[in-house]
């Protein structure tokens, strides 16, 4: 293959450095992810994970450093030079974020529908039924009871919660989605419920995802290619499974060897 | 520019001082170069209560002179205590006619109705606005709703529609009824019932809006193109009465209901009371 055919990465991350007074949240973390890969981002709470995602999903400054992403119809854009409109419409259309609390994510006063419907109306969506329409579709995929499209997120339960804030930012078929900790604070068998979900849709949408998690049973079942990060910086990076079944770094030994065996 | 003419232990002219009076033009200004905006100002400590009408008080005595003509009404009705004081109020402090009649007036101070008789060129309807920000229910950080209003990202306005819709099967906002200005600015009408936002739309006159709790002024300019939000499917409906009222048999306007005996008889008449006596 020629230089010319290769794709293009979609999303780049160059030199991200974040301080937080003098305190350092992420040094120097450099990646590509390609067209419908997922990256994971594992390492021990306070390691820089969640900051590094908030910095490439545009919702905080890095100190230095840029981020490249490739749109769908507007050529590369560097996220942080953005004007504060096309970031913001970025985010809401080619993007999503799926937070660890859905209640960060969901609004809870109004009903799963709107929730689902928001962005829709957001760009300009304005036929009630389509919407209820697209709602309702929406709430099948993530296999929730369609008897529950006018009800409150306060009446659904952690894992409803979670997969109803997936459909809420897949409904715009965003390209690339930032997921922290999708799964945490949730039961076993719900966690593997959402994962499976999730395995599901990322194929069959062909999505791209960045994903922040410290379980590394997680990272195996959905990422392609891991980062371990520590103290700020990434200390290792390679496909999943090499870096899981022959980890280098001490620390990553030392985090597969922590892993609780059943 | 009215006379000052201040002697001792009397009000500066419309009770408000000359400075407070300029700033207060200057944000109803800016209000009606872009129309539906809220623009901040310094409100003062008025005479009467939050609530009562502080911030159309203001607008109103920024812009009377001593050639005006004042109408105020509550709830349509010029004879509540709240009219009454405020017409009392500005007849002693800015020495001006009052009328009850909508035809007569030049300015109209109103809280919770536009008056059922069409306004003309070069009249201007004042409004007594308690809470400015459409978006305030289902935003409540401040600096996060005039972010979405500077890059006019409204999903949210409609998200509060469709969970209407798909709670009580339409549209069942009854006042205060979101609309749009000239394509561009969310704005809420103040209190006013639906019923009365087509009658933004496009009026000859001119509207300002005053908030005095939160500090607010916005305006829409003569003939500026008013739109209620609604869905293609749900499109904006106005309230709709089977009786006509029992003093004037109009059919046209906006009835109160009135419960007259303890057996619950019920009555329905015009909430404009001057329309109401023009009539009979």
């Amino acid at each position: 293959m020629s230089a010319a055919t290769l794709p293009s990465p979609l999303l780049s991350a160059r030199n991200i450095t974040k301080r937080f007074g003098g305190r350092i949240a992420c040094h120097n973390v450099n990646f590509d992810l390609w067209p419908g890969e997922v990256l994971g981002i594992v390492g021990e709470s306070g390691s820089g994970k969640t900051t590094l995602l908030n910095c490439l999903a545009g919702r905080l400054t890095p100190d230095a450093g840029s981020v490249i992403y490739e749109t769908a119809s507007a050529g590369t854009v560097d996220i942080h030079r953005l004007s504060e409109a096309r970031r913001r419409l970025l985010t809401r259309t080619e993007w999503g974020f799926v937070n660890q609390d859905a209640r960060e994510g969901l609004r809870m006063g109004v009903s799963a529908g709107a929730n689902i419907g928001e962005r829709l109306m957001a760009v300009g969506a304005r036929h009630y039924g389509e919407i209820r329409g697209s709602a309702a579709d929406w709430l099948a995929r993530v296999e929730i009871d369609a008897d529950r499209l006018d009800d409150r997120p306060t009446t659904f339960s952690g894992g409803m919660r979670q997969r109803l804030q997936i459909a809420r930012n897949l409904v715009s078929g965003p390209r690339l989605v930032f997921m922290d900790e999708p799964t945490g604070g949730l039961d076993v068998s719900v966690q593997a419920r959402i994962l499976d979900l999730l395995r599901g849709l990322v194929e069959r949408l062909h999505l791209s995802a960045v994903l922040v998690t410290h379980d590394l049973g997680v990272a195996r079942l959905l990422t392609h290619r891991l980062m371990v990060m520590q103290g700020g910086a990434v200390i290792e990076e390679g496909l999943t499974d090499q870096v899981l079944d022959d980890p280098q770094h001490a620390y990553t030994q030392m985090l597969v060897a922590s892993i609780l065996p059943v | 520019m009215p006379d000052i003419n201040m002697t001792e232990g009397a009000y500066n002219y419309a009770y408000l001082d000359e400075q407070t009076k300029r700033m207060i033009r200057r944000a109803i200004l800016k209000a009606v170069a872009v129309p539906g905006y809220q623009v901040p100002f310094g409100g003062r400590e008025m005479p009467l209560p939050y609530g009562w009408g502080t911030g159309g008080i203001q607008v109103t005595a920024a812009i009377i002179g001593r050639d005006d003509t004042l109408k105020v009404i509550d709830q349509g009705a010029d004879d509540t205590t709240n009219a009454v004081s405020i017409r009392r109020f500005f007849a002693h402090v800015a020495d001006v006619a009052t009328t009850t009649r909508t035809e007569e007036a030049t300015i109209i101070q109103t809280r919770h109705r536009v008056p059922e008789t069409p306004l003309k060129d070069g009249q201007i309807l004042v409004f007594q606005v308690p809470i400015p920000e459409p978006l305030r229910m289902l935003e409540p950080r401040e600096t996060e709703t005039r972010t979405l209003h500077a890059l006019s990202e409204y999903g949210v306005m409609q998200v509060s529609l469709y969970e209407s819709i798909a709670r009580h099967g339409r549209i069942a906002k009854s006042y205060s009824y979101p609309v749009q200005v000239n394509g561009r600015y969310i704005m809420s009408p103040s209190p006013i019932p639906k019923f009365d936002n087509p009658k933004l739309d496009r009026s000859p006159a001119l509207q300002l809006y005053g908030a005095g709790r939160e500090k607010r002024i916005y305006a829409v300019p003569p003939y500026t193109p008013v739109k209620s939000l609604d869905f293609d499917d749900h499109p904006f409906e106005i309230e709709r009465w089977t009786e006509c009222c029992a003093f004037c048999g109009s059919t046209e306007s906006f009835l109160d209901e009135m419960i007259v005996d303890d057996a619950g008889k019920r009555l329905f008449v015009c909430s404009d009371t001057d329309y109401c006596e023009g009539r009979r």
